[in-house]
């Protein structure tokens, strides 16, 4: 018996190596590279390779001593925390609501296709002009306000409607809701039906059959919408600093701003701080799911 | 349960068109706004009616080369277009099987999803400014003039800038082509390979049709997110700008609605480029199987 030798034997996964490469080039390596950066150190024209903590001791420069108040970095995460929060609870039940709705009341399946697509068109087009269209709503002599001073209900124009915190979560929002419908969204088309004919069989109003029955259920759909809106605005430099008027801290802002004075040392270690936070709470979110079983 | 007309249906109905109004109403006001006469505003009433604005918008007056950075991001697009298609095909087909570090890559790919923008544009920027130092090294001590003499940077669109914004639209190509294969019934490979097609003809005359519609999915988030992407571009295209980051410098200057024309335009190409893809979808998904 002789076995068949060949020298070239292309295996299937063997596709998937392009595709690991662009992430070791442009995913991996970039992120050790900012690991090992953050230890450097920099004059205002050029980074010098060093093994330093100044970086870091520079952060978090008086944050410990509480005399003068909160230090400009624990202020700039409070802030960014604050955006985070009230993001993910407005898309949260605004998510829920909507996937709710095309999962529940929509029994066609074209109608529930399309009316899904509806709500998908926007992500693929461009976020800035988003933003930008809030401005002939929002401004000072904005539709909203036209409208509230010609019915009577205010006499002067309200200030905080654009460039405020108010903006901000409203245009973040706007863009990460589908972040929010579609994995919710898709967890409720998994949940059989009958499950929820036996609820309301057995007595159970629709307020319950919510709490006890659909939100159990979703609970990885949930978590998923959660972590890609908490990532994303935990990030957020763009939506804050163009509907924020550039008046409002975030960490990502700190980062670009320190990256625009080729203080990349600094960046890198701001960056450093910012991932380990956030894989941080991604880790107490995951704990409970398998993500792949998802899909 | 559910029943069409209940309370429970007009609560979450009105809750849903409120969405919709909220989602598409800002947009409509600007493409609304951009068609008024030369003497509007920002803002409401609106101020006659003509396509003025589109014609300052095409002579570029008072803009940077709006269609120079237009071409480019059209350009690029493509380019990052194809990239994804070719790239989550071909891996999305190796992960039907485990392999050696197939979880490992997975769990990158989805890192690569969720880490921040800035995180990820930083690193790439670091990445490709440590080459450029590499380069001006490497040309000072082999004393090659091309290099001390022109050498700028090795940051670009199409060598940094394409990469930063396939580690965000890979992962989307990756998860559609785990969605379609989760639920693709293999007992038709099996007949294919039954019948004696070997695995090449299995993949072209039976895999890639049934794919079809997802792989047009995949080339529609592959286009569209690169040409409106910003957040992962700021920092690594180095001397050129695309049009989202044109567009983010004018947020700031420009108060005429030359800016809402220059919004209409972009939304209707990237209205034209949906329209075209969920066109194909639908055909693809509704054509008969020959």
């Amino acid at each position: 018996m002789r076995k068949k030798t060949r020298i070239f034997q292309p295996k299937l996964s063997w596709l998937a190596i392009p595709f690991a490469l662009i992430f070791i080039a442009y995913f991996v390596v970039p992120l050790i590279l900012t690991l090992i950066v953050s230890f450097w150190d920099y004059t205002e024209y050029s980074i010098i390779p060093d093994f330093i903590f100044g970086n870091y001791v520079y952060i978090f420069q008086g944050c410990f001593s509480f005399e003068d108040g909160l230090c400009l970095t624990f202020k700039t995460y409070i802030s960014t925390f604050f955006f985070c929060f009230f993001t993910w609870l407005i898309t949260l039940l605004l998510g829920f609501s909507v996937a709710y709705f095309l999962a529940f009341y929509v029994n066609s399946l074209p109608l529930q296709i399309t009316l899904f697509l509806i709500c998908t068109i926007p992500f693929w087009t461009s976020n800035v002009i988003r933003m930008v269209s809030w401005i002939p709503l929002l401004g000072r002599n904005g539709l909203v306000n036209e409208t509230l001073i010609s019915f009577g209900l205010i006499q002067e124009p309200i200030e905080w409607l654009l460039y405020s915190s108010f903006s901000v979560v409203l245009a973040l929002v706007h863009l990460y809701t589908l972040f929010m419908i579609v994995p919710i969204f898709n967890s409720m088309l998994r949940i059989d039906k009958e499950v929820i004919e036996a609820a309301y069989d057995s007595g159970a109003n629709q307020f319950q059959i919510i709490t006890n029955v659909i939100i159990p259920l979703c609970k990885p759909g949930i978590i998923i919408g959660s972590i890609f809106v908490i990532t994303v605005v935990m990030g957020d430099f763009l939506t804050i600093g163009i509907m924020g008027g550039q008046q409002l801290a975030s960490i990502g802002k700190i980062i670009n701003t320190e990256m625009n004075y080729l203080q990349l040392p600094g960046a890198a270690a701001n960056s450093v701080i910012l991932l380990l936070i956030t894989i941080f709470i991604i880790i107490v979110m995951t704990k409970f799911i398998d993500i792949r079983k998802e899909l | 349960m559910h029943k069409i007309g209940s309370t429970g249906f007009l609560i979450f109905l009105s809750i849903f068109v409120s969405f919709v109004l909220f989602l598409y109403g800002p947009i409509f006001s600007i493409i609304l706004l951009s068609f008024q006469g030369p003497s509007g505003g920002l803002t409401f009433p609106l101020n006659g009616f003509s396509f003025y604005w589109f014609g300052e918008l095409w002579r570029g007056s008072g803009l940077v080369d709006i269609g120079a950075s237009f071409r480019r991001s059209i350009g690029l697009g493509i380019f990052v277009m194809a990239l994804t298609v070719i790239l989550s095909v071909s891996a999305g087909l190796a992960f039907r099987k485990k392999f050696l570090g197939s979880d490992l890559l997975f769990y990158t790919t989805i890192a690569s999803l969720i880490v921040p923008s800035i995180v990820l544009s930083l690193g790439v920027a670091l990445e490709f400014r440590l080459i450029d130092s590499l380069i001006i090294t490497f040309g000072e001590m082999l004393e090659i003039q091309s290099i001390i003499e022109n050498f700028q940077t090795s940051l670009g669109m199409y060598t940094s800038g394409f990469g930063a914004q396939l580690t965000w639209t890979l992962p989307f190509g990756l998860l559609i082509m785990f969605a379609i294969f989760n639920r693709f019934d293999k007992s038709l490979e099996e007949a294919s390979r039954d019948l004696g097609a070997n695995s090449y003809q299995t993949f072209w005359y039976v895999v890639f049709p049934i794919i079809a519609p997802s792989i047009v999915g995949i080339a529609l988030f592959g286009f569209t997110l690169s040409y409106d992407e910003l957040a992962r571009s700021s920092q690594v295209m180095g001397a050129t700008n695309t049009l989202p980051l044109d567009l983010r410098g004018l947020t700031t200057t420009v108060t005429t609605p030359i800016i809402y024309a220059l919004g209409t335009v972009t939304t209707s190409i990237s209205f034209l480029v949906i329209g075209f893809s969920l066109t194909l979808v639908y055909i693809l998904r509704h054509k008969k199987i020959t």
